[in-house]
């Protein structure tokens, strides 16, 4: 069995490392707002203030970092209204926590925490630090939909994005998106009220005319597209994990063939899962807002949709499935691949 | 001299290195099989009630009863001998499979037996347990593995007589069942 995790630990590293310099770059994009601002005020008036505004929005922004790297779980699992399942009392419920625990000891980290979002889409999505700290939550949907070894599958998938602290990266970033969405329109209120440096017009403003209309265009824009970054960068890191977390998935549970027909049910029930909203729908293992742009190919769905196509990721397993049969020397006709 | 120097100083950091990565394969590995015991643990405590639950109702199916009560004596007896005799305790576990896997299909050719009670509860808790014992055995077989192919590897295996690295016994599957070639026919779809 070739296992994708013979590189797990590069893997772990590269999420630890992306974090971090996803929060560096979160603070330095909003130091720059500051002291840009306070540049720009100065170069306009001619002499240089003390810079209250870059020194008040890098401090912000290393609190605003810092809560979210903290309560960034919380605040995806709140956000989406999931309930934790800790004394189960169903039979659908039973079985989830005994399926958890079975692949908690099949991946090798311990048993994360199981939350049940009441919604009757199915999805699920996992969120946390790392693998001591991690949740995993399932839709009520996804209960009602698939059998044992579906569940399984999709738990393996989950579970994979835990092991390589996918969970970590994707965490913080959706806790990001949240809070500069936030900080956007907070300030957006604070510049509507004229505190924006426009045309005052400086005893040195003339001389430092074509620097400072770049400055200011440079800033404007930055003010503006700072949430559209964080979009993207949500949807550029979760691409690709999808197809390896299917991997890891497959390489827990022995059987992918499971996995791809529960993705398959999760693709036929059409509808969008309405209690995640936009921020954490790249934690989910399928697009929870249906967008049309998931399922297909080519460098516009690469860049900007958060999932890989459903139908390359069954194919996929398959494909895996296929392989496994036939080096286990089961025979299938020929006709199943047609 | 400066050139040896930095050899030497490289030669140790990388002996450091592998001896450090052959250790934290050995104690995964130790950790790995601790974890089947513990599921060998929880299963032995389980069958009792399972017994407890389907003995008045299958009274005419005593034989399997009393396979799986037995064999689940000789797991105990066995898995109390130590973790030194891996092969032992999983043919004794294996055995213990083929048991209750019997009894599993027993109990399902009787649907009223399901209904009734908490056997349906029991059923599922067993079929966990079963795949708890088959996850934490696949754990310990691929950490094992990789342990073993590590320090056979060179150049890791000039170093593994320093950190007392010797092979592992894999988890074996010597029940026939269990080993019989899957027949999957996929022509419905």
């Amino acid at each position: 069995m070739t296992s994708p995790d013979g590189n797990l630990f590069q893997q772990q590293e590269a999420n630890r490392r992306r974090t971090t310099w996803l929060v560096i770059g979160f603070v330095l994009f909003f130091a720059w707002l500051g002291f840009g601002g306070d540049y720009i005020w100065a170069l306009s008036r001619g002499h240089h203030p003390f810079p209250w505004l870059g020194i008040l929005l890098t401090i912000v922004a290393i609190g605003t970092a810092w809560y979210s790297y903290k309560t960034g779980p919380e605040k995806v699992l709140w956000a989406t209204g999931a309930q934790e399942l800790t004394v189960p009392q169903t039979d659908a419920e039973r079985q989830l926590v005994n399926v958890v625990e079975e692949m908690a000891i099949a991946a090798g980290v311990p048993r994360p925490r199981i939350w049940i979002v009441p919604d009757e889409d199915p999805n699920a999505f996992a969120t946390g630090h790392d693998p001591r700290d991690s949740h995993i939550a399932v839709t009520n949907g996804l209960l009602r939909i698939c059998n044992r070894d579906e569940l399984q599958g999709v738990i393996g998938h989950e579970l994979g994005h835990v092991k390589n602290l996918d969970v970590r990266l994707m965490t913080t970033l959706a806790a990001l998106v949240g809070a500069v969405l936030l900080v956007r329109d907070g300030m957006g209120r604070m510049m509507g009220r004229g505190r924006l440096p426009g045309r005052s017009s400086g005893r040195r403003a003339k001389d430092a005319g074509p620097l400072l209309a770049i400055l200011l265009a440079l800033w404007v824009i930055s003010w503006i597209i700072a949430p559209l970054v964080t979009q993207l960068l949500a949807m550029a890191v979760s691409r690709r994990r999808e197809y390896l977390a299917d991997a890891m998935s497959a390489q827990f549970t022995r059987n992918p063939l499971a996995l791809a027909s529960a993705l398959e049910k999760i693709e036929s029930a059409v509808a969008p899962t309405p209690s995640i909203k936009r921020g954490a729908a790249h934690l989910c293992i399928a697009d929870p807002l249906g967008r049309r742009l998931t399922n297909r190919e080519g460098w516009l769905a690469d860049t900007f949709a958060t999932h890989p196509p459903m139908g390359m990721r069954i194919s996929r397993l398959k494909g895996m499935g296929y392989a496994q049969l036939k080096k286990e020397g089961g025979s299938f006709t020929s006709s199943a691949l047609g | 001299m400066w050139v040896l120097l930095v050899l030497i100083v490289i030669v140790g950091l990388w002996v450091i290195a592998a001896y450090n990565g052959l250790i934290s394969l050995k104690n995964q590995t130790v950790n790995a099989f601790k974890q089947i015991d513990v599921q060998l643990k929880r299963r032995h405590d389980l069958i009792p009630n399972l017994v407890n639950a389907v003995k008045g109702a299958m009274d005419f199916e005593r034989s399997t009863l009393e396979a799986v009560i037995q064999a689940r004596n000789q797991a105990v007896k066995v898995n109390a001998s130590g973790p030194e005799n891996v092969k032992q305790i999983s043919q004794a576990e294996n055995a213990l499979s083929g048991a209750l896997s019997r009894l599993l299909v027993t109990v399902e050719r009787y649907p009223q037996l399901k209904a009734t009670g908490n056997i349906g509860q029991l059923q599922e808790e067993l079929t966990s347990t079963e795949n708890r014992i088959a996850f934490a055995r696949q754990l310990y077989n691929d950490t094992a593995t990789q342990y073993n192919t590590k320090q056979q590897q060179f150049p890791t295996t000039l170093v593994a007589g320093l950190a007392h690295a010797e092979r592992t016994d894999l988890w074996e599957i010597e029940d026939q069942a269990e080993r019989a070639v899957p027949q999957v026919d996929l022509s419905r779809r």
